[in-house]
């Protein structure tokens, strides 16, 4: 579930080059706009309110004015659809920053730290790193209250222990250039030495990988939202749809068709344009 | 112990090392760190989650009230002397972390019941799930990676891709079709509940096909890198067939870090399958730490949380344990060589 991004980050899992990538990626790119356009203006692609249920009308089979059918109260399933690439990407995307932010800060400190400090810092790293995402996530859940800015929040602090260890890691790399040596022995003071010259050069790593982070963080939301955690009816989210289809799958299979072949499509385009950009800008210069 | 600046792959990285001898020393030398271990994560879990809820919204005797019907002051009192919550925080705080070395996790609010208990009552069916679920795993992600393995561009190619779905599509989403398909379309299999050995094998599947997507990825490219090395030639003229280079050679090579991922998946699965068991309608400690977050069950969520978490270390320390063991490169890091 969240195994991917993990696995990534352990450095279990290289990606290699393979024919044809380039043109894959680009297509990806291509889904991953339209994705991005229904986010932002899903008016533009369906007319009809997500929201308006319509008893005479409930559970018909796609066909008939209702593309995609409709829900147990009537609602056009393809407006839902559509209107959920928001929560999906805002939460996704959203979850990402909280969670560089938090990384960043952390790891820069744990990088730059030496002696007790950094063994304290990074053994506890360690440890947070290796609890499940999902599991923070739950016990921030439980802390803030179920809504969507806690599930946001959730995910992000979840998923800082693997950002920061990797650029923990990083600027332990960098902190010992020339360049920063340089820096320090023409007097440049410590917070400029680590904003200026560290930070920015060993963040390169962090940012690819929070690309694929988005991903994961989608399916992180939509996993708490199907079990209740997080989006709340009647909103029009992917996860939330397909746990209010449960009860119909015998009677409307179609229900719990479409918002997961959204959801799969939107992670699986994130994945490959985040694998290219690791084959491009991190494994060179790693291996 | 020494600190170093390794990369963050480091710990699962094959390291070349000198032989050791001391394998006995090794081994002791990593359990008696992980005790250690095992003791911090007992103790920050259980501060943490504390803290944590003290912080949390609303009155705890409120969910105690729940359901009764005439909430007078005297009441809300009784229950809240009941409880102990009248008592200072730190008294409360020491108490609680007295119980849990004593095995007491405390009664739940909400099913009235000894928390031990009702993890007693759950943890064998999730139990059932996690290893059924990893077993089906590690079958089916060695069986593709030593089929696959160093077989070319396209066979590369073909399960790169088959791997990038395994993991990119949500796994409750693949659970949903396989229920679809085969529990209301074609009615093998119950679609809720946790009797009989039918009821555990959608779930196990879908718990299954994102971990095989990760654990073949894992092992073909360990198996990749080790079909190149020399002393797959030397096993070659040797005279041994494909079958058996692979199977008793260059898998070996890969079993370490698979064995570590699983470690590490097993040790998170105990709470990874609250998902999976929502979906099937399946009794399990997942769920039951779900309804404890949605109800604001305060000592159900803490003993969860604190039981996965040793479990977690707890399985995660044995698995490195093992691994010194096995492996005598592992030994220079516990400071043998």
């Amino acid at each position: 579930m969240v195994v991917s991004a993990a696995a990534l980050q352990t450095g279990l899992v290289r990606s290699r080059p393979f024919p044809g990538g380039t043109v894959v990626a680009v297509v990806a790119g291509a889904v991953l706009l339209v994705i991005v356009a229904l986010a932002i203006a899903p008016g533009l692609f369906v007319q009809v309110d997500p929201l308006a249920a319509d008893p005479t009308r409930t559970l018909q089979p796609p066909g008939d004015g209702h593309p995609l059918g409709t829900d147990q109260l009537g609602r056009d399933v393809w407006a839902r659809v559509v209107h959920g690439a928001q929560a999906s990407l805002l939460l996704g995307v959203g979850a990402v920053l909280v969670s560089l932010t938090g990384g960043i800060v952390i790891g820069v400190v744990a990088g730059l730290s030496r002696g007790a400090a950094d063994r304290v810092l990074s053994r506890g790293l360690d440890i947070l790193f290796a609890f499940p995402d999902l599991l923070i996530a739950i016990v921030l859940v439980a802390l803030l209250g179920v809504s969507l800015p806690t599930l946001l929040i959730a995910i992000g602090i979840g998923a800082i222990p693997g950002y920061a260890r990797i650029l923990r890691s990083q600027v332990q790399l960098v902190r010992s250039a020339g360049y920063v040596e340089a820096a320090r022995g023409i007097g440049v003071p410590g917070i400029l030495v680590a904003v200026r010259h560290i930070v920015p050069n060993a963040i390169g790593p962090l940012l690819v990988l929070a690309t694929i982070g988005v991903g994961t963080a989608i399916i992180s939301a939509s996993a708490l939202s199907f079990v209740g955690l997080g989006a709340q009816p009647p909103t029009p989210e992917w996860g939330l749809m397909l746990s209010e289809s449960r009860n119909y799958l015998g009677l409307a299979p179609w229900l719990g068709i479409w918002p997961g072949v959204f959801l799969a499509v939107t992670v699986i385009a994130i994945n490959v344009v985040g694998r290219r950009l690791q084959r491009r800008f991190v494994s060179g210069a790693a291996r | 112990m020494t600190t170093h600046a390794l990369p963050a792959a480091a710990d699962l990285e094959v390291r070349r090392a000198p032989a050791a001898r001391h394998r006995f020393v090794a081994v002791g030398r990593t359990l008696v760190r992980r005790l250690v271990d095992i003791a911090v994560v007992l103790f920050a879990s259980a501060t943490l989650v504390f803290v944590m809820l003290q912080l949390m919204p609303g009155e705890p005797e409120d969910v105690l009230l729940r359901g009764i019907f005439e909430i007078t002051p005297a009441v809300r009192a009784e229950v809240i002397q009941d409880y102990g919550l009248d008592r200072p925080v730190l008294l409360q705080y020491g108490q609680y972390l007295l119980g849990i070395l004593q095995g007491d996790l405390g009664a739940s609010y909400q099913i009235r019941k000894p928390v031990t208990e009702i993890i007693a009552a759950n943890i064998g069916n999730t139990a059932a799930l996690a290893g059924a679920g990893l077993a089906l795993a590690i079958a089916m992600a060695t069986l593709i990676a030593l089929v696959s393995a160093g077989r070319g561009a396209l066979a590369s190619l073909v399960t790169q891709a088959v791997e990038l779905l395994a993991i990119s599509v949500p796994s409750f989403w693949i659970g949903l079709l396989l229920l679809t398909a085969f529990s209301f379309a074609i009615p093998i299999f119950p679609s809720s509940g946790a009797d009989g050995p039918l009821a555990l094998v959608l779930p196990a599947v879908t718990l299954a096909i994102p971990l095989t997507g990760v654990l073949s990825q894992i092992l073909r490219e360990r198996m990749d890198e080790a079909l190149d090395l020399p002393f797959v030639t030397t096993v070659r003229t040797r005279g041994a067939g494909e079958f058996r280079v692979r199977v008793r050679h260059v898998l070996r090579h890969a079993v370490l870090p698979a064995l570590t991922f699983s470690g590490a998946v097993l040790g998170s699965l105990l709470i990874g399958t609250a998902v999976i068991e929502t979906l099937f309608a399946r009794p399990g400690l997942g769920r039951v730490l779900l309804n404890a977050v949605i109800a604001g069950d305060i000592p159900l969520i803490m003993g969860v949380i604190v039981f996965g978490a040793v479990l977690f270390v707890v399985i995660n320390s044995l698995v490195d344990v093992l691994a010194t063991a096995v492996d005598p490169r592992l030994r220079i890091e516990a400071g043998v060589s």
